[in-house]
């Protein structure tokens, strides 16, 4: 009894002096997460603090990256877009963090952007977006419109046969970038002006009732309609309750949405939505054991049978593992390393196939097409025959069309203009120049 | 390649459908072939129809339906039903066919689709959904309202005969004539008569179609419009011209039925504002003071809706109907807590009580979100509250918005009463006219301003009950009322009830009817700058206060 018990302190006391070794060796690597916890946007945002405090802690199970523990840095910008430039350069200056995960809204993001190339931090951003920017210190996880929009309107007009297109949208600028590349994009395949009408509202509209009744309408002039929507946050219930209240069924005007996910579809009644359909990389109910791992470790992590996961949670989940092999790769969190080592970093998605970082910054995704079941998820219809890689630029934008994005050296450039063989501003330049 | 070539011409006829439909008997039937039937469960014929199903690729599965509508079962209906429900699974390691009653959480109830016994749970690892999408949906739909057309119920019959709207085609077009040929109710009739008549205009001969337009020249229903639409710009110039005349006559009515809509649309959006804007026509109007937590009192009758059909699970309009006075408690003894701890600390500064309200409601907002949650709630509503009235094809008015309308107007009422015709309501006038006058007259001033400020804050618990109902119920709910019931209590008159609610019925349905053509974004801005001129003009709203009262 007595040697066992020696054998065991002694083995724990070795235990001891290794960790403290490695503790000694090397402060933990800190990684900042700057998400909304109070305001308007914490809805969406509080979900992705807790993915990252998960995955932290999953990493630091594992022994952390090469020894080195991780910690959180949590910090709350209250869905203030101002505050998020104070808060970033907090936690580069201040917390002197090494990365940092964080944003939803394009303005935040935009806000933060010159605070990050000043400072040369790292930002990974889990939110699709509406492309055009592609900035040297930001990774974007999330979709670019030719990972999401362009591929929607395929599915439609091919799989559905859809001729008469709706593009509603809250108004701000992801709906308005995003729409005015899909018009382009309908044109050029020759849809009339009198087969599009465009819609826009404010955040957190809810009286739907003349827009759905308009909507209704537009979709009685004998070709088949649907509806694409950039509609954002919790405007959607409202606008999907009107729809089955006056009796629009998937069947007749279907609504493929960009912005509704599991967690939106939490807050309302499923039951009259059913068929009508959502465009994203991942879904919760995607059948695949990395998922289901995923979402086992979720639920217990938040201590919630009912707990959801979504598509920025599955993008900050790849952004977190690319990060760590890119640290592993370079064999140090020096920010101008990680930046060379992440591209061509290859890691597992939970759809089940991988996403690598392209040299724009931007990561490879597959496009999946999903219903809406009468349980709050998605059963996924269709889906690309492989993965898409993001393109910073739209092709179906005049001033975009002839910019590329390469952030190798010799290129080094996030906005370079192949007809005149000139590199633009930066990105957070762009912004700070945008914002006067 | 039509839907209907699945009911091959055996099951063509009505008696077969009429078989399928006959479930009470064909459940008595069942019971008593499966007793021997159980025991060997490969014997039963639905077994291979559902793996058949299953395994189906997207060109299959059209062949696999048929064979489920054939082979007559009396269960067919609802296996169709489970699987355009998404509900069919199948059991990975055995294959077996399973249907999911319950698919939330790691592990799904399961029931046997054959013989409708209950399998257990198990972990969804081990399910393989039996993937539906939209297109095969459509024709199910189809399929069904064929099967239903042959019910006794009119409702259902109504049901299916609206649904065959549009999705008429060669193969069900002579079981259709023939079920004309029955006795139908009226409105049944109508709708498979010009579901028969949009398929003869897009497929039958120039008699046909000459028929059809004139069936069609009636109705409302827009896949009745969406065929005479294609119609108008075909090839043959005779038939175009008759149905754009059609189009035309069917576009008069139309006009109509828009009006009355936008009027409805108008009135609905009003009584929301109406809602929201009364209980602080009472406590800003009445009593004068600024309160910017109004909105947020208003978010707690909301909460109280949601939480009430927490406590009340599976009852959601039993629910609905006890948080009417709940969400009246719940608010008026917050805004009471309110009124005790802030506004009569800082009487007759209107500066401080904004500023101070405005705190107030950032931190009844923020403990909302760490008490309960960031997300929004989810609050059912009852069946009797969904869908809407069809008044004609072109006008159905929403259920829930009437009930509002409705809520909106007792609501109101009742105010009116407790104002006029009560005690509390004589005294409320005495204090807010002449404080110290009405003091010396016996009234107790304190007491009276408590009663009155939890009246208000009570009927805006109220208004968050209704908008539960059409809104979301989240932290931000308040915030998106509180501008629109400043607005409309300034518009109507400060102090005046009877302005609130004109202010807030004429508001709504201008801004309706500005938005079809100005967009929700303008016609907002339009409304806002109206009322700044308005008020320039009338610088005391629709209904000003009158009298000495009005001057002190």
């Amino acid at each position: 009894m007595s040697i066992k018990k020696h054998v065991k302190l002694g083995l724990s006391a070795l235990a001891l002096s290794v960790s403290f070794h490695a503790m000694a060796a090397e402060d933990p690597i800190k990684v900042g997460i700057l998400h909304s916890l109070s305001g308007t946007m914490a809805i969406s945002e509080t979900a992705l603090k807790d993915t990252m405090e998960m995955l932290i802690e999953q990493q630091n199970a594992k022994g952390g990256i090469d020894g080195r523990q991780l910690e959180a840095v949590v910090v709350d910008p209250a869905s203030n877009w101002p505050l998020f430039a104070e808060k970033a350069r907090e936690l580069l200056e201040k917390e002197k963090v090494d990365v940092i995960f964080g944003n939803w809204t394009s303005v935040s993001r935009k806000s933060v952007l010159p605070v990050v190339e000043e400072l040369n931090g790292l930002l990974f951003y889990p939110v699709q977006y509406e492309g055009e920017e592609s900035s040297e210190n930001v990774f974007y996880t999330g979709a670019a419109p030719n990972q999401q929009a362009i591929p929607a309107v395929d599915y439609l007009k091919n799989e559905l046969g859809v001729e008469r297109w709706v593009l509603a949208g809250t108004d701000y600028v992801y709906p308005r970038t995003t729409n005015k590349i899909l018009e382009t994009y309908l044109k050029d395949m020759g849809v009339a002006e009198g087969d599009i009408m465009i819609n826009y509202t404010p955040f957190g509209y809810s009286d739907w009732q003349s827009i759905v009744s308009d909507i209704k309408k537009f979709g009685s002039a004998g070709k088949k309609t649907a509806v694409v929507s950039t509609i954002n946050g919790d405007a959607n219930v409202p606008f999907y309750r009107e729809l089955g209240n006056q009796g629009i069924a998937s069947s007749d005007i279907p609504v493929v949405a960009f912005s509704v996910g599991e967690q939106e579809l939490a807050g309302i009644d499923t039951g009259p939505l059913v068929g009508h359909l959502a465009a994203w990389n991942y879904f919760m109910s995607v059948d695949s054991d990395a998922n289901y791992d995923f979402i086992d470790a979720w639920i217990d992590y938040k201590g919630d049978e009912k707990a959801v996961t979504n598509d920025p949670m599955e993008a900050h989940y790849i952004g977190f593992n690319m990060y760590v092999e890119a640290v592993e790769k370079a064999g140090t969190t020096d920010v101008d390393a990680v930046k060379d080592a992440i591209i061509g970093v290859s890691v597992p998605n939970l759809t089940g196939g991988y996403a690598t970082m392209m040299p724009n910054h931007h990561i490879t995704k597959p496009v999946l097409i999903g219903e809406i079941q009468d349980n709050g998820q998605f059963s996924v219809v269709w889906e690309t025959s492989s993965t898409v890689a993001g393109d910073a630029w739209s092709d179906f934008l005049p001033g975009s069309r002839d910019l590329i994005s390469d952030w190798r050296a010799p290129l080094k450039c996030g906005n370079f203009n192949v007809k005149s063989g000139t590199c633009g501003a930066s990105a957070g330049e762009q912004a700070l120049a945008d914002a006067e | 390649m039509g839907i209907f070539r699945w009911l091959t011409p055996l099951c063509l006829n009505a008696l077969c459908l009429k078989a399928l439909y006959l479930k009470p008997l064909g459940l008595v039937l069942l019971l008593v072939l499966s007793l021997p039937a159980h025991s060997q469960t490969e014997a039963d014929p639905g077994q291979a129809l559902l793996t058949n199903l299953a395994d189906a690729s997207s060109r299959e599965i059209d062949a696999a339906i048929e064979a489920i509508v054939d082979s007559g079962d009396p269960r067919a209906r609802d296996w169709l039903d489970a699987f355009g429900n998404n509900r069919l699974s199948r059991i990975k390691d055995t294959g077996q066919v399973v249907e999911v009653l319950r698919n939330v959480g790691r592990n799904w109830t399961i029931a046997d689709p054959l013989t409708g016994e209950n399998l257990g749970e198990m972990s969804r690892r081990e399910l393989d959904r039996v993937n539906i999408n939209n297109a095969i949906r459509g024709k199910l739909e189809g399929v069904l309202a064929m099967l239903d057309l042959y019910s006794d119920d009119p409702e259902v019959q109504e049901k299916a005969a609206e649904a065959m709207m549009g999705k008429v085609n060669a193969s069900v077009v002579k079981p259709l004539t023939k079920l004309l040929e029955r006795d139908l109710p009226g409105p049944v009739r109508n709708r498979i008569e010009e579901s028969v008549a949009i398929y003869q205009l897009e497929q039958g001969d120039a008699e046909a179609q000459a028929q059809a337009i004139t069936v069609l020249t009636g109705s409302l229903h827009s896949n009745a419009r969406a065929a005479l639409n294609n119609a108008a710009v075909g090839d043959d110039p005779a038939l175009a011209a008759r149905a754009q005349e059609a189009l035309v006559s069917i576009e008069q009515k139309l006009k109509m039925n828009r009006a009355a809509e936008t009027l409805y649309f108008g009135l609905s959006l009003g009584s929301v504002l109406v809602l929201a804007a009364i209980g602080l026509a009472i406590t800003f109007g009445v009593m004068g003071v600024i309160n910017m937590a109004h909105g947020e009192l208003i978010m707690l009758g909301a909460y109280t809706t949601w939480g009430m059909q927490q406590l009340l699970p599976g009852q959601p309009g039993l629910a609905l109907i006890l948080s009417i006075p709940a969400g009246f408690l719940v608010a008026a003894l917050a805004g009471i807590a309110i009124e005790r701890s802030v506004i009569q600390h800082l009487k007759g500064r209107p500066l401080e009580t904004l500023l101070a309200t405005f705190g107030v409601s950032l931190i009844l907002q923020q403990l909302v979100r760490t008490v309960i949650s960031p997300l929004n709630r989810s609050v059912t509503t009852p069946e009797w509250m969904s869908g809407s009235l069809v008044i004609n094809g072109a006008l159905s008015l929403t259920l829930n918005r009437m009930y509002v309308i409705g809520f909106a107007l007792v609501v109101f009422a009742g105010l009116m009463l407790i104002m006029r015709k009560t005690r509390l309501g004589l005294e409320v006038r005495a204090v807010t006219q002449n404080r110290a006058m009405a003091r010396s007259m016996g009234i107790r001033a304190t007491r009276v301003d408590i009663l009155t400020f939890g009246l208000g804050s009570g009927v805006a618990g109220l208004a968050g009950v209704a908008l539960s109902q059409i809104t979301n119920v989240g932290p931000n709910l308040g915030q998106n009322y509180i501008i629109d019931s400043f607005m409309v209590v300034v518009f109507g008159g400060v102090g005046n009830l009877w302005g609130t609610l004109l202010a807030g019925l004429s508001l709504g349905t201008i801004n309706q009817i500005l938005e079809p053509w100005a967009g929700s974004v303008l016609a907002k801005i339009m409304v806002l700058v109206l009322i700044i001129l308005f008020i320039q003009k009338r610088p005391k709203g629709l209904f000003p206060q009158k009298g000495r009262a009005a001057e002190g």
